[in-house]
């Protein structure tokens, strides 16, 4: 193959497009170069400057309408820097898309973005862009656009990139370009063109020039000084169960003959989930199955945190909240939370609730104690201990050997949970 | 040591599924946090080669597609509100042909709905999400088993059959804990990629029986690569409707279909009795409940758990036909599975139990079904 750029004189825009020149320069730019245009891959999307594809002896890739430089710089992130990815643009792509421009730009990934700034969306009759100047007529607003422009080089600039240039689509600019493709980094150039189709048009008597400068946006280079895109060097475990530890059985004896349910209601940010877990970790101890399944709202440190903890000596099947045997409330948000659960419980479920709570109505048999009286963050932890001494499924030195593990039974005001445990009786 | 050394640990569907992609050679995870696929976002940082924090779901797809022309096997996670805004770029990854896998965690809608609350409301979504309604295969796994072994499949056929695959989980399986002896999942032999090494002139979307054109990466300076999510030739030139380009086009649904079997999964669970429950992922598991209720109390049920939702195996309907009753059991509201099968009017002998804003429980599917 040759290492020619383009593979025909014949390209495929109207005639006086400047798309032509920035197809030539951009080729241009690439041969002086001396890339191995194999090294090349052109990125390109919806409106005219897309077409382009079929006329290049590169890599080339066309995707949807503005994620062309998501796109491309998803490839690029891939390739080492030696590659060349460069992005082809209209102004209509640059502006369903401004966001992936300005994160490649932030990113600073190795990339060439042409931006073909005409004014207005050539493919779809000529309507206005985020980029077409204030007062240049479109079929949209034949009178002009009456919003202001965004000036996309100002905003890659602004956004980290380390190449930024704007010209005037007209004559040779390859050098612009090659000084583009030389950066590393993350490099724009905005083009202005007239769309000979819609942009005359519609504004028959304006000049480039003129609307550039009247738009005031300088032809002019800027420059930052980063350091490109790199995948970060992180640290990775090679496998995700080396994180989950192995829980050994203690070869009691197993007091469940079926499964039951333990729902655990309190507030967020005041550890219910995590109680839950320990529990489920005691209760796998003892050798039974277990699932735990978290119920709160989106928010984090606020409102209610509820778990639902099944315990069977056999599968569990469905985890969902059921008919639990046992619902222990630690704080208001959780009594709120479970009341409807807690109104339909028998005699022969328990209820344990800190005693600051006022007493629910319920068949169930209740139990109340100081939980939050060992703080609010120990007071769902501490309410296990009163389960296990009251449902015998595990013991508290279970309980005890487990956060010792974790580092957490020092914070716990064991005495006073254990002097009032003794008052629990079965 | 006894390599069958029972291990066993407290975790998620979440981590199973994220190890399992990473085992089977998938190396680059895009995330975008959205509840309650966050946890997958957190194992996968802390597994994958390659991760990188994406600005939008948008921008999430169109990393992963550039990632996958280098030759990358990447994987997001997400929920509903961000698969939204995937679904044009999905079509782009299906159109260029592009091997990756998407983790939907399904959560209650419409719009942002309750992050944290379970459903399976994005069935219907998912069957019809590739403009011109091409399948795009989506696997539920509703064991650990499953999140391990159909995992590691998900990845297989999305390189195989050069597509993207979504894995669908729900809030109330990617996020539960439970007990699992870990030693019952076998390692995972990571895939070995092939590409095209001919040394004949490469046509990117040429194919043969195969219905698969052999993949190459941009990054090879051997032959051109033409990657287009526009319609296009064999080329990879545009086209308007050309009949090679219409060839093309047909051939992405065809391939889908053509290797179905070696990725149709399901589980039908036989009491010999006239009467089935269908269901899948988390609903699947209150119907394995229900099915054991059911025969405490004498009266035995058949279960068919689906694990392969699209493209619809026609063993489902071999398997559905032999039954007088049919009862289909899914988080929602409106049978969508069912209707996939069957159509907005169901046939006379098939029904549908649903639940909004809870589990669909074992008591909703008996009662429900009338079973």
């Amino acid at each position: 193959m040759s290492n020619n750029v383009l593979n025909t004189k014949e390209l495929p825009f109207c005639k006086g497009c400047g798309h032509h020149l920035i197809a030539q320069n951009t080729a241009k730019a690439i041969e002086e170069l001396g890339l191995n245009i194999l090294d090349v891959i052109f990125v390109t999307d919806i409106g005219c400057h897309g077409i382009i594809d079929k006329s290049l002896n590169t890599h080339t890739v066309h995707g949807l309408h503005g994620r062309s430089v998501a796109l491309g710089a998803g490839i690029s992130m891939g390739l080492p820097p030696e590659k060349k990815v460069i992005v082809f643009i209209g102004d209509g792509g640059a502006t369903i898309g401004l966001q992936h421009i300005l994160e490649a730009a932030r990113l600073n990934v190795n990339l060439t973005v042409v931006v073909h700034n005409n004014f207005l969306y050539g493919m779809t009759g000529g309507q206005l862009s985020g980029l077409t100047p204030k007062g240049f007529n479109t079929i949209i607003t034949p009178n002009g656009s009456p919003y202001g422009e965004h000036d996309i080089c100002e905003l890659v600039y602004t956004a980290g990139a380390n190449y930024v240039s704007r010209v005037l689509g007209i004559g040779d600019y390859s050098e612009t370009i090659k000084n583009a493709l030389k950066t590393p980094g993350f490099s724009l150039i905005e083009v202005m063109e007239i769309c000979p189709s819609y942009g005359v048009k519609f504004n028959p008597k304006r000049k480039l020039q003129e609307i550039v400068e009247a738009a005031n946006k300088p032809i002019k280079t800027w420059t930052n000084h980063r350091d490109p895109f790199v995948f970060p060097e992180r640290k990775i475990v090679s496998n995700l169960f080396d994180k989950t530890p192995v829980i050994e059985h203690l070869n009691k004896e197993k007091i469940l003959t079926s499964q039951i349910q333990v729902v655990l209601s309190g507030s967020a940010g005041e550890g219910v989930q995590l109680a839950a877990n320990i529990l489920c970790k005691a209760a796998v101890k003892h050798g039974y199955n277990i699932t735990q399944k978290g119920t709160y709202p989106v928010t984090v440190g606020v409102g209610f945190s509820n778990a639902e903890v099944n315990i069977s000596p056999d599968e569990i099947l469905f985890h969902g909240l059921s008919n639990p045997e046992y619902v222990i409330v630690t704080s208001q948000d959780g009594l709120d939370f479970s009341k409807n659960t807690i109104k339909q419980m028998n005699e022969h479920q328990w209820i344990l609730i800190d005693k600051s709570l006022p007493l629910p109505e319920t068949k169930a048999q209740i139990l109340s104690y100081d939980f939050r009286g060992k703080g609010a963050k120990n007071a769902v932890i501490s309410s296990l201990f009163f389960f296990a001494k009251l449902s015998g499924i595990i013991e508290t030195d279970t309980l005890k050997a487990i956060l010792s593990e974790m580092g957490m039974l020092e914070k716990l005001p064991l005495t006073a949970i254990e002097n009032e445990l003794v008052l629990v009786t079965v | 040591m006894n390599i069958h050394e029972k291990k066993e640990v407290i975790l998620d569907d979440s981590r199973v599924i994220i190890e399992a992609l990473a085992q089977a050679g998938a190396d680059v995870y895009i995330g975008y946090p959205i509840t309650p696929s966050n946890a997958m976002y957190l194992y996968a940082s802390q597994r994958f080669p390659l991760m990188l924090p994406a600005p939008d779901e948008i921008s999430t797809l169109q990393y992963m597609s550039g990632l996958a022309i280098v030759g990358h096997i990447p994987v997001t996670a997400t929920s509903f509100p961000g698969f939204a805004l995937m679904v044009e770029s999905i079509n782009m990854a299906y159109m260029m042909e592009l091997p990756m896998i998407i983790i939907l965690t399904q959560r209650l809608g419409p719009a942002t709905g309750t992050a944290t609350a379970g459903a399976q409301g994005d069935v219907a979504l998912l069957k019809g999400m590739i403009s011109g309604g091409h399948p795009v295969p989506v696997i539920c796994p509703s064991s650990i088993e499953d999140c391990w072994h159909l995992s590691a499949k998900a990845v297989e056929i999305a390189v195989k059959l050069r597509t993207p695959v979504v894995i669908l989980s729900s809030k109330e399986r990617a996020t539960t804990n439970r007990n699992f002896d870990i030693s019952k999942l076998p390692p995972i032999k990571p895939l070995e990629r092939k590409y095209y090494s001919k040394n004949e002139p490469y046509k990117p979307y040429e194919y043969n029986e195969t219905l698969v054109p052999d993949f190459l990466p941009v990054s090879n300076t051997s032959h051109q690569v033409r990657i287009t999510a526009s319609t296009h030739d064999q080329n990879g030139i545009i086209q308007h409707t050309s009949e090679e380009a219409m060839k093309n086009t047909i051939r992405l649904e065809k391939k889908i279909f053509k290797y179905l079997n070696e990725y149709t999964y399901y589980e039908h669970i036989q009491n010999n009795s006239k009467q089935l429950i269908v269901s899948y992922g988390v609903s699947a598991n209150a119907a394995q409940e229900a099915v054991k209720i059911l025969q405490k109390n004498g009266r035995n049920t058949d279960l068919l758990i689906v694990k392969t939702l699209i493209p619809v195996s026609e063993d489902l309907y071999s398997i559905i036909e032999k039954y007088e009753k049919v009862v289909f059991a899914e988080d929602n509201i409106n049978g969508q599975y069912a209707k996939i099968l069957f159509g907005e009017k169901l046939p006379t002998h098939v029904s549908f139990v649903g639940s909004i804003g809870k589990m669909l429980s074992p008591k909703n599917i008996i009662e429900g079904g009338k079973l």
